[in-house]
């Protein structure tokens, strides 16, 4: 009773709120096609002093008061429902619904997931054999990758966490680059600093990757917000798991991007674990998705094993936050098939039949395949000359990458500050004087000479 | 946070002798407020000034002069940076009415509210929010309250601003951002309203800590192309921009610390020209270096310096380098001037120094 009573006042919250969010939107419609709203939210929404009415005048919220105690409750039961628009066997489920999307594209989207997983198979094994020093796979969530990159626009700028790889994919990165970016060589981007897949493209706005959790949330926020001043059309989407949201910078990042009015999409890979920690230790809420209400956030729940379901949110997502200079929340439901990372046996916190479920009957490549098989876009045959041509270009890169020297060390000392610091040359000097003195022991083959 | 607040305008009030208007009915207001405004003179003497600011001789090589207090100067470098820079934003926790320390009245008026503006309540994300706009390429000028309060962005700044230039490979750099924060003691802060933290800041790598020289510091640093963090004397201030290399005064031989110096200079004249910058040379000269901060002792910056200059000058000293901070306890209420390393503490080391 209570739990219906909650959901139907919960539906006339949501009510409200989309109702207000259209109001505003077809107000300012027509200037919106010329230049960018700056609305201003504190005097705007904060409900005006009246003391002649007898209702609540607390600057604080804007509600009734109430006669009878009654707490609310959550609604985890039945929870934000799945956004879904083909089914497992890639059928479209509501035709109104199907993006309509040519059969470029859509082989282009498979052929990018499937170019992922290939990579990830190679880099992963090269791991496991001591060639490359650490790697995360993106197995099960490919599809939230292409289906979220494919909606926006190159320029965007794109914030994420670290399992995202897929979105650099899509934008062309090189595979040339990965590797040389996880063999941390001589034309890694990064000049080898960091860790593997820990990547970074300027040219593709892909902002660099580091390995705290969720700090990228709130920058993501201060990004889109000097875009917004800027006036150019462009958006921010930010890419976490339901683990990092569990950080103070997520909500520092929600809140800000509300407050602020930046036009930010936050997108949550909620793929059931963080590390071992399954999200019955995570949160006891409605997930992810149900914070964004509460921050005055548009929020929705999609399957992330449905690409074209993940495209739509994103798509329209990025549509509104643009024209309306507001956040929205896309939690795409999903399943980390792969361990965590290759410093992690998942089976020592879960069933192989589970893994082994999302694996073999509710995988994004899967499915986008049974719908281009439906369309008669894609054969047996065009599967298999498909596996070895990507096979064979990602072992090319992988090759090469390989054999190349690492970075000067010099690069060591650089970049600290725009500018070396007289302490730091010092430094690099007496570095280098030292390494002369005792070369035998230090590595000095390996990388480029100065 | 009111009740500091309150405090501390009204302190700022009595001893700056605040001079712009609006600044000054809102400190009357807020007196009014307060039940014990009639009596803050006893409480406000007892604890005047453990030092006297000795203002600079009139610059002539930049122009036009005015005379300001710091706060007013901070003011002014964000009002040049503001009209010369259109990507330039400045936000933080009060900002936009002009800030708990008047240091941005009128900038909102002036500028706009998208470019002067209050954030939510949340050190971590006005940090995390300052480092992505400037890595999306604004001038991002982000205000910490109070330095005490810095801590919750310790992770954004230490892990993400010093990093970010270095771990890219210089494709992503957040060097526009700058972060105020009022710091040090103010004769009755306590615990969370005196504490200066630049120790903790000065053991990162790729952030730049610049106490003093208030307005060609902050000029430059919001220009300077990596991150850095503020402290607070009437002096003669050039009306126009002044871009004073960063780089120069970051350079540990040059390094100024704190308001003891400026103490010092008032009193101990004779030694002033050796105490006031740690320089090598100076040292080298006179065979003895003393250091003092507010801070407390134990990895304090004054370590870094006595050990440095020990290594490079151990020919020409002629006593135990001497360090004259604060104790190591957190900063006290009511005991504060006995914690402090106040002139007598420094006389009394450099009594000790001469003689040994």
């Amino acid at each position: 009773m209570a739990a219906v009573v909650v959901s139907s006042m919960m539906g006339k919250m949501y009510g409200l709120c989309f109702h207000a969010v259209r109001r505003t939107a077809g107000l300012k419609a027509p200037w919106l096609l010329h230049r960018r709203a700056f609305r201003i939210s504190a005097v705007h929404r904060q409900q005006p002093f009246d003391s002649s009415l007898e209702k609540p005048q607390f600057p604080g919220a804007s509600a009734d008061f109430v006669d009878h105690l009654e707490f609310i409750q959550p609604n985890v039961i039945s929870g934000i429902p799945v956004y879904r628009v083909m089914d497992r066997q890639g059928n479209i489920i509501n035709p109104s619904q199907d993006p309509q999307l040519s059969k470029e594209t859509v082989l282009n989207f498979y052929q990018k997931m499937t170019l992922l997983n290939t990579m990830d198979r190679i880099l992963y094994e090269s791991q496991r054999q001591g060639r490359i020093s650490f790697y995360m796979t993106n197995y099960g969530e490919e599809g939230t990758h292409i289906g979220s990159a494919a909606a926006l626009e190159p320029t965007d700028m794109v914030f994420g966490q670290y399992r995202e790889a897929g979105v650099l994919m899509y934008r062309g990165f090189p595979l040339d680059l990965f590797m040389a970016q996880c063999y941390a060589n001589a034309d890694d981007l990064g000049k080898g600093r960091q860790m593997p897949v820990h990547y970074g493209s300027k040219d593709l706005n892909f902002v660099t990757i580091s390995s705290p959790l969720a700090t990228q949330i709130p920058q993501a926020a201060g990004a889109a917000y000097a875009l917004k001043r800027e006036n150019l059309n462009r958006a921010v989407i930010c890419y976490f798991g339901e683990g990092a949201a569990s950080e103070g910078d997520a909500h520092a990042g929600f809140n800000f991007s509300a407050t602020l009015e930046c036009p930010l999409i936050f997108f949550c890979r909620n793929n059931g674990y963080a590390i071992s920690t399954p999200t019955n230790e995570q949160y006891r809420g409605d997930g992810i998705a149900a914070r964004g209400p509460g921050y005055g956030m548009l929020s929705i729940r999609v399957d992330g094993n449905d690409v074209f379901a993940v495209y739509n949110a994103t798509k329209e997502a990025r549509r509104r936050a643009v024209a309306e200079n507001q956040p929205f929340l896309i939690e795409a439901m999903t399943y980390r098939i792969g361990h965590h990372s290759t410093s992690d046996d998942s089976s020592a916190y879960r069933s192989v039949d589970e893994v082994n479920y999302w694996d073999k009957q509710d995988h994004p490549i899967s499915r986008l395949r049974h719908y281009m098989t439906a369309r008669g876009w894609w054969s047996e045959d065009d599967e298999r000359s498909w596996r070895k041509q990507s096979r064979k270009t990602v072992m090319e890169a992988f090759e090469r990458a390989e054999r190349r020297l690492k970075p000067n060390p010099e690069l060591l000392f650089t970049d600290v500050y725009q500018e070396m610091t007289p302490g730091l040359s010092r430094q690099r000097d007496s570095m280098w004087r030292h390494v002369q003195q005792y070369k035998e022991h230090y590595p000095v083959d390996l990388y480029e000479k100065q | 946070m009111a009740a500091a607040v309150r405090f501390f305008i009204r302190g700022a009030n009595s001893r700056l002798s605040v001079g712009t208007g609006t600044s000054g009915s809102l400190g009357a207001a807020l007196l009014k407020l307060s039940p014990s405004c009639s009596s803050r003179s006893k409480t406000q003497r007892r604890h005047a000034a453990h030092f006297t600011y000795q203002p600079d001789p009139v610059p002539t090589q930049y122009g036009e002069t005015q005379k300001m207090n710091l706060f007013q100067s901070v003011t002014s470098a964000l009002d040049n940076t503001l009209s010369s820079d259109p990507t330039a934003v400045i936000f933080g926790e009060d900002v936009a009415f002009g800030g708990v320390f008047r240091c941005t009245v009128g900038l909102r008026d002036k500028y706009g509210k998208d470019r002067v503006f209050n954030t939510p309540l949340c050190e971590q994300g006005i940090v995390g929010f300052g480092i992505g706009a400037a890595v999306a390429g604004a001038t991002a000028i982000a205000e910490i309250q109070f330095a005490d309060y810095i801590y919750p962005a310790f992770d954004q700044i230490v892990n993400e601003a010093a990093k970010y230039r270095y771990r890219s490979g210089n494709l992503f750099d957040c060097g526009n951002l700058t972060i105020r924060a009022p710091w040090g003691c103010v004769g009755h802060g306590s615990l969370y309203h005196s504490q200066s933290p630049e120790a903790f800041f000065a053991h990162c790598p790729g952030i730049k800590v610049s106490p003093h020289k208030v307005k060609d510091n902050i000029k430059c640093s919001f220009t300077d192309g990596d991150p850095p963090h503020h402290s607070r004397a009437v002096m003669q201030v050039p009306s126009q921009i002044i871009n004073n290399p960063l780089q120069k005064s970051q350079d540990l031989t040059k390094y100024k610390i704190n308001t003891i110096i400026i103490t010092m200079k008032a009193r101990l004249k004779r030694w002033i020209c050796d105490l006031l910058s740690v320089f090598f040379q100076s040292v080298v000269k006179t065979g003895r270096l003393l250091v003092s901060h507010e801070a407390p002792v134990t990895g304090g910056f004054a370590a870094e310096i006595s050990s440095t200059v020990q290594e490079e000058c151990f020919l020409n000293l002629e006593a135990p380098i001497s360090r004259v901070c604060g104790y190591d306890t957190p900063f006290p209420h009511i005991f504060e001037p006995f914690y402090i390393p106040d002139k007598w503490k420094c006389f009394e080391a450099i009594k000790r120094m001469i003689n040994y």
